[in-house]
């Protein structure tokens, strides 16, 4: 199968934040970088599609400035036959303006499958693949934690609050992965080395007009202090009546 | 750690993925199950197939033997997360790198070289390195093991060697032994010495109370029988171990950085979060004092390791260099390590905390290699021209 796979690039989500000094981003000084998360599945997702199915190509795209090409690599270094960069100066906070530079590259890409992961784990949106499948007019499958493709048709299990369901749907297809798909392989030493000598492609981002703009970033409230209100068996009326009246949780 | 000197921007973007990969690893798949082994004693030989497909065995030799053909400067820094993870760890990967596969890679035939090196990249043959003995450990130029030239062009082998890590596990030992009743150590050479092999036993050194995840064996050798093409057919002398050891240590120059680097994060996380005198012991001057001898002393290290891999990748490095990078960086960490225990305070004798073990192992890393001792007299020699050996 020929398969697209859409990445981003993020921050590590273990870092202490700072807010820059614009106060509509993160401060980058000394921030490490990785794959998102889902999109890691989503690229294991299609290279076990490709390695269980036989030959197939799988293609990575990311869109942003020249620093994409190292997450864009490691896909490679993973396994990722080839690579695409939708070049732009920053990564649009407008999820419609990057699906639309997905889409203008995809379309007519001869693609049976497109994988996101679920969201970024920085933005945490969830849109752009949708939208990228509205804009090519595919079915789409979002949260994906199981993927069956047989006869040019896609079965998917999407688990949801309390229950699951299980979608059908015809490829081509959008699909957007979850926890419980394969996790991503390390990329060997070997894969690193011939990642080298893989195409990696680099094309202006046609992103369109952009309408959503950060205005503000703002760091969570700390945490108030904890409250001990007693010691031992005695203080354990007093910690349920506040449990009910005050936390609200019984 | 977090990179205090930006020391990552002299590194390339593929050095950098390799580490970010051996860490992974080791973050995952050592770190969360090696401070039980470290108490039952035990090498976790299940992570070998693991690491085989990461591609570390080896890793700086060429593809066209199975390996993964990285520079010295990623294959310093896989050295330096393996040891992140366990001394015994890194340890059983330098032996199988570069005291086992190098020799073969350096003074073997074709033939050796297309028979071993793919299946030990690949952990299916894992190897280990014969060269100290019982009497003779920082002076292998004594040995005394033999091997004999029969009249059909094979050998036949006597001798004991001891501290062979791996020893117990390998498939294939190398074996350092003087030959055909010549005792100068010009005649050393080198075998490839299967370890089922009618007369050799090893037998693992009990009672070890540092790398204990690690085999350390003891071998010996009783009329061991081998082909005429078990010899390395290029080495020649002391001075071929003695090339093999410059490769392991540069390893080691690398990898007790990441022992380091493993005791100054635990550290530096229990003294922000242990509260004592109402407050964390991190506001406190000694401690800081700690820290910031302990940084610095890292970074040093990385500095000087950093700077040795792109002598060696640009085939400028010295034997010498080698000694002054492995006896600083194996002190520098013993002592990052010790002072890491000791500001985890009672806590830090425990298992459940990095930094003894680590402790521990460093002062075999410390002693094995060219003990510190010796290292100081190679680099006494160097800048005086007098040999202290003898």
């Amino acid at each position: 199968m020929k398969i697209a796979v859409c990445i981003k690039r993020v921050p590590d989500m273990e870092t202490r934040f700072k807010i820059a000094a614009s106060g509509t981003a993160v401060d980058a000084a000394g921030l490490k970088y990785d794959m998102s998360d889902f999109d890691g599945y989503a690229v294991e997702t299609a290279l076990q599609l490709n390695e269980k199915q036989g030959p197939g190509e799988t293609v990575v795209i990311s869109l942003g400035p020249d620093v994409v090409q190292e997450q864009l690599r490691k896909a490679l270094s993973m396994g990722a036959d080839r690579a695409v960069q939708l070049k732009a100066d920053r990564v649009p906070a407008d999820g419609l303006a990057i699906a639309r530079a997905l889409a203008a590259e995809l379309q007519g890409g001869g693609y049976d499958l497109i994988l996101f992961g679920r969201q970024a784990v920085d933005s945490a949106n969830a849109t752009v693949g949708p939208m990228t499948a509205e804009l090519l007019g595919l079915p789409c499958a979002t949260a994906v934690s199981t993927l069956e493709i047989a006869n040019g048709r896609a079965t998917a299990r999407r688990d949801l609050e309390g229950a699951a369901e299980i979608v059908e749907f015809p490829l081509p297809a959008v699909v957007s992965v979850d926890e419980g798909m394969p996790r991503a392989r390390y990329p060997s030493l070997k894969g690193i080395m011939a990642a080298k000598k893989k195409p990696l492609e680099v094309k202006p981002a046609q992103l369109g007009d952009e309408h959503i703009t950060i205005e503000k970033l703002e760091l969570p409230p700390e945490r108030a202090a904890g409250r001990i209100v007693g010691e031992g068996a005695a203080a354990v009326p007093e910690l349920v009546r506040l449990l009910h009246t005050e936390a609200k949780v019984l | 750690m977090q990179d205090f000197f930006d020391i990552d921007s002299a590194l390339s973007e593929e050095e950098r993925a390799v580490r970010a990969s051996v860490r992974q690893f080791v973050d995952e798949r050592i770190i969360p199950v090696i401070g039980d082994c470290y108490i039952e004693g035990r090498f976790p030989k299940e992570i070998v197939p693991g690491l085989a497909e990461l591609g570390v065995f080896g890793a700086n030799l060429p593809e066209e033997y199975g390996c993964a053909g990285l520079n010295n400067v990623s294959y310093g820094l896989i050295m330096q997360e393996l040891e992140r993870g366990d001394s015994g760890i890194r340890s059983f990967a330098s032996v199988q790198g570069a005291l086992v596969m190098y020799p073969i890679f350096a003074f073997g035939s074709d033939e050796q070289k297309k028979h071993y090196l793919p299946k030990m990249a690949a952990g299916e043959i894992i190897g280990c390195f014969g060269l100290t003995e019982p009497d003779f450990g920082s002076n292998p130029s004594g040995m005394i093991s033999m091997a004999k030239e029969q009249t059909d062009g094979s050998w036949v082998l006597n001798g004991a060697k001891m501290w062979i890590t791996n020893g117990s596990q390998a498939k294939v030992a190398i074996v350092w032994a003087k030959t055909n009743g010549d005792k100068s150590d010009k005649s050393i050479r080198g075998f490839i010495v299967p370890t089922d092999t009618p007369g050799f036993t090893a037998k693992d050194q009990k009672g070890k109370l540092s790398l204990r995840a690690s085999d350390t064996s003891e071998l010996v050798f009783q009329d061991v029988h081998l082909p005429k093409d078990a010899i390395l057919p290029k080495s020649g002398g002391i001075k071929s171990p003695l090339m093999c050891l410059t490769q392991a240590r540069y390893g080691i120059s690398w990898g007790v950085i990441g022992a380091a680097m493993a005791c100054y994060e635990e550290a530096l996380a229990y003294s922000t979060s242990r509260v004592m005198f109402d407050k964390p012991i991190a506001g406190f001057q000694l401690q800081q004092q700690r820290l910031a001898v302990m940084l610095t002393e890292i970074v040093k290290a990385q500095l000087v390791s950093l700077h040795l891999g792109r002598l060696k990748d640009a085939g400028k490095l010295t034997p010498q260099q080698v000694s002054l990078a492995k006896r600083n960086n194996c002190d520098i960490a013993s002592n990052v390590a010790r002072e890491a225990r000791r500001l985890l305070g009672a806590n830090g004798i425990l298992a459940e905390y990095a930094s003894m073990r680590h402790m521990a192992n460093l002062e075999s890393v410390y002693t094995y290699e060219g003990t510190h001792d010796i290292h100081t007299l190679i680099l006494g020699q160097a800048v005086t021209g007098l040999s202290a050996f003898n």
